[in-house]
C-alpha cells in the first residue's frame, strides 16, 4: 500500500502529472471573482468564504478523472486488481494520494488567496481548518465518482454531474464554518458536522467505489 | 406463492398486461374527480384566494418526487441483493417520472410563490432540497445513458442510488442548517392544528391517490417497454452471432 | 495448482464458452489457441477473477497468481527500475535484479519507460511477472511485438519457471517457441451453443 501511495505521489509530481494544475486553477478563479463582482472590499469580504470553498471544490473536481482512468488505460488497474491488495485498500490509497496532491496544497494556499478577497482576520483560522477537515471528503467522494465512470471513454463531464450533487453537504458545512468564523461567530457545530461527513465518507465510500471498480473491470 | 415470482420477466409481462388498464382507469378517475372537485367545488381561501388551488397539483407531485426516489432505492437494493432484472428496470423506468414530478413541484411552487411571497424563487430549505433532488435524478439518468452494457449500468446506477440516497438525506439536513425558510409547514399531517381545513383536504387526498395510481401506471408501462427493448437487444445480438 | 471445473464464460451478457475443464499441475504449461473472438482473453480474465464466471468453479493456489494482459501496466514517466520495484513491492517482494537480467533489460534500468521500444516494453512487462514470484502465471498473448531473440528469451524464462515448480496458462495464436514443454488446447470445440430463438421462453431469454 505504501508502495502504491509513493508511486502515485511520484507520478503526480513528475512531468505531465498535473500537480499544480488545480492550484493554478484555484488561483485563477479567485482572481476572476473580484473582476466579475467589483473591487468593493466589503462585498468581497462577505463572499470570500463561499468563493474560496467553491473554488477549492472545483479545483478538486478538475483532477478527479485521473484517479483511476490513467491506470485503466495502461492496464495497471487490471494488474492491481489481481495483485494481493484489496480493492478497498487501493481506493483508499488512491484517494489519499489525491488529497495529498490536491486538497492539502489547496488548503495551504487558501489563506494567501483569502488576502486577495479581503477576508476578515478572524476568518483565517476557521477557513483553513474547515478546508483541512473538509477536503478529504471531497477526495473520497470524488474517488467514488471516478470509480463509477472509469469504464467510460469520455467520463469527465459525467463525473462532474455525478459528483457535484454529492459535494453539496460538504460544501454547505465547510463554507458555513468559514463564514461563521469570518463573522466572529462560534463555528464549532458546522465544523463537527463537516468532520462527521469526512469520517463517514472515508469509512464507507471505499467499499462502494471498490464495488463499482469490480463492475467496471468485467 | 411468493412475491418474487413477479420478478420473473415473463410473469411480470403477463400480470402487468391485465393490471395496467385497471390502474390507468382508476388513476384517470381519481385525477379527474379530484382535480375537478379541488378546482371548482371548493371555496377560495380567505387569505390566499384562488391561487391556493394549485395545491392539488403541487403537493401530490412533491410527494411523488420523493416517493419515487424511495421506490428506486428499494428496487435498486433488490437488484443488488437478489439480481432480479425487472426490479432494476423498474428503477430505470421510474427515474424520468420522478424527475418530471420534481420539476412539476418546482414550477407549480414558483407559480404559487409569486403571488404569496412576492418572489418566484427563494433559497428556502424545501425549495433548495427539491432542486438538489432534481440534480440527483439527473445524475442517475445520465449514468444509465452513458453505460453501454445493461448489467454493468444496472450495477453502477444501483450503487449510485444507494450512495446518492445517503447524500440526498445529508443534503436535506445540511440545507435546513444553512437557511430557515419561508415555506409553510406540512399541508397534511396528523397534527390537526397546522394542517389544511377539511374542505380542502378531501379532494387533496383524492388527487394524491390519483397521482400514486398514475405513477404506478407509468412505471408499469415504462418497465414493460424496457423489458421489450432488452429482449430486442438480445435477439439482435443472437442474430449477429449466428 | 489450477483446477477449472465446468466453466462457462460470457462477454457482454452473451455466453461464449462452455464446459471447460482444466487442470494444471506444478511444472505444466498449457497454451490456449483458437480463432480471434473465441474468448481466450475472456477465459483468462475469468480465471484471474477479473470477471465472474457464468457457471462452474475456479480453484487457485492460495498465494494467488500473476496475470499479464494485453497492456503491461507501465507508467511512462517512471524509469524501468521504478516500475519494476513498484510491482515487486505490491506483491510483497523486493528483488528486481534477477528479473532485469533474465529479460536482458538491466542496461535500460534508469531509462524512463516512455523511451522504450514496443519490444522492450513487452520485456519489461514479462520481467514484472518474474518479480511477483507467483507460481501460477496467466499470460494473454505474451509474445506480441517481440523479435525472435526475445521470444527465445521469453521461452527460456517460462521453462525455468516450470522447472522451478511453477505453472503457466497462456493464450496465443502464434507459436510461443516452447516446444514440448507446453500442451496445446484448442478452444473451438467449447464454443457455447446458441439457444434456438423462440424456444427460450419468451421474455425470460433476454435475461440470462
Amino acid at each position: 500500500m505504501l508502495a502504491l501511495l509513493l508511486r502515485d505521489l511520484r507520478l503526480a509530481t513528475r512531468a505531465g502529472g498535473g500537480f499544480g494544475l488545480s492550484l493554478a486553477f484555484f488561483l485563477i478563479v479567485t482572481v476572476l471573482v473580484p473582476l466579475g463582482v467589483g473591487p468593493e472590499g466589503g462585498t468581497l469580504a462577505l463572499i470570500a468564504p463561499g468563493v474560496l470553498w467553491v473554488g477549492a471544490l472545483l479545483a478538486c473536481l478538475l483532477s478527479l478523472d485521473r484517479i483511476f482512468a490513467l491506470d485503466r488505460e495502461d492496464g495497471s488497474l487490471d494488474l492491481l486488481a489481481t495483485a494481493p491488495l484489496p480493492l478497498e485498500g487501493l481506493v483508499t490509497v488512491k484517494a489519499l494520494a489525491h488529497w495529498l496532491t490536491t486538497g492539502l496544497p489547496l488548503t495551504l494556499v487558501a489563506p494567501v488567496l483569502a488576502v486577495l478577497l479581503n477576508l476578515p482576520p478572524a476568518g483565517y483560522g476557521p477557513l483553513t481548518l474547515s478546508l483541512l477537515i473538509g477536503t478529504p471528503a471531497l477526495s473520497f467522494i470524488g474517488a467514488f465518482g471516478a470509480a463509477l465512470t472509469v469504464g467510460l471513454k469520455r467520463g469527465g463531464l459525467l463525473l462532474s454531474l455525478l459528483v457535484l450533487p454529492l459535494y453539496i453537504p460538504t460544501l454547505i458545512f465547510g463554507a458555513e464554518t468559514a463564514r461563521r468564523g469570518a463573522e466572529g461567530l462560534a463555528s464549532e457545530t458546522p465544523l463537527l458536522l463537516l468532520a462527521g461527513i469526512t469520517l463517514g465518507a472515508v469509512a464507507i465510500l471505499p467499499f462502494a467505489a471498490a464495488a463499482a471498480i469490480r463492475v467496471n473491470l468485467r | 406463492m411468493s412475491i418474487w415470482e413477479y420478478a420473473n420477466p415473463k410473469r411480470f409481462m403477463q400480470t402487468s398486461s391485465w393490471v395496467l388498464p385497471w390502474v390507468t382507469g382508476l388513476a384517470a378517475m381519481a385525477l379527474v374527480t379530484g382535480l375537478t372537485w379541488g378546482f371548482f367545488l371548493t371555496p377560495d381561501d380567505y387569505r390566499q384566494g384562488s391561487t391556493v388551488k394549485i395545491i392539488y397539483i403541487h403537493v401530490p407531485a412533491a410527494m411523488m418526487a420523493i416517493n419515487c426516489w424511495a421506490m428506486m432505492l428499494v428496487t435498486s437494493l433488490v437488484w443488488l441483493i437478489r439480481r432480479h432484472h425487472v426490479s432494476v428496470l423498474a428503477a430505470k423506468a421510474a427515474a424520468p417520472i420522478g424527475m418530471t414530478m420534481t420539476l412539476i413541484a418546482l414550477f407549480t411552487g414558483a407559480i404559487w410563490g409569486q403571488p404569496m411571497w412576492g418572489t418566484w424563487w427563494a433559497w428556502d430549505p424545501r425549495l433548495t432540497s427539491f432542486l438538489i433532488l432534481f440534480l440527483f435524478y439527473l445524475g442517475y439518468i445520465a449514468l444509465w445513458e452513458a453505460v453501454e452494457d445493461p448489467d454493468t449500468a444496472a450495477d453502477l446506477t444501483s450503487v449510485l442510488c444507494l450512495v446518492g440516497s445517503v447524500f440526498a438525506l445529508l443534503s436535506r439536513y445540511a440545507v435546513l442548517f444553512w437557511n430557515q425558510g419561508l415555506h409553510q409547514g406540512a399541508s397534511l399531517s396528523l397534527d390537526r392544528e397546522e394542517h389544511v381545513a377539511d374542505v380542502f383536504a378531501y379532494p387533496l387526498w383524492l388527487t394524491i391517490a390519483g397521482f400514486v395510481l398514475f405513477f404506478v401506471a407509468l412505471v408499469l408501462f415504462r418497465t414493460r417497454t424496457e423489458i421489450r427493448a432488452r429482449r430486442l437487444r438480445a435477439l439482435e445480438a443472437r442474430e449477429r452471432m449466428a | 495448482m489450477l483446477k477449472v471445473r465446468d466453466l462457462g464464460v460470457s462477454r457482454g451478457g452473451i455466453s461464449i464458452l462452455d464446459g471447460i475443464n482444466l487442470m494444471l499441475a506444478p511444472g505444466a504449461a498449457l497454451v490456449l489457441t483458437g480463432p480471434n473472438g473465441i474468448g481466450k482473453t475472456t477465459l483468462l480474465r475469468t480465471i484471474a477473477g477479473l470477471q465472474p464466471a457464468a457457471v462452474g468453479t475456479v480453484e487457485l493456489p492460495p498465494e494467488g497468481l500473476a496475470y499479464a494482459g494485453h497492456t503491461d501496466g507501465l507508467k511512462a514517466t517512471l524509469t524501468v527500475a521504478e516500475n519494476l520495484t513498484f510491482w515487486a513491492r505490491v506483491f510483497g517482494q523486493d528483488r528486481i535484479a534477477p528479473a532485469l537480467d533474465a529479460m536482458d533489460i538491466a542496461a535500460l534500468a534508469d531509462r524512463p519507460a516512455q523511451n522504450l521500444s514496443a519490444g522492450q516494453k513487452r520485456r519489461l512487462g514479462l520481467a514484472r511477472l518474474l518479480v511477483t514470484r507467483r507460481r501460477l502465471w496467466l499470460l494473454d498473448e505474451p509474445t506480441v511485438s517481440l523479435d525472435t531473440a526475445s521470444v527465445r528469451l521469453f521461452a527460456g524464462a517460462v521453462r525455468s519457471h516450470l522447472a522451478a515448480g511453477g505453472a503457466a496458462l497462456m493464450a496465443s495464436h502464434i507459436d510461443l517457441g516452447l516446444g514440448d514443454a507446453a500442451t496445446t488446447l484448442d478452444l473451438a470445440p467449447y464454443r457455447a451453443k446458441l439457444p434456438v430463438p423462440g424456444q427460450g421462453g419468451g421474455f425470460d431469454e433476454a435475461f440470462e
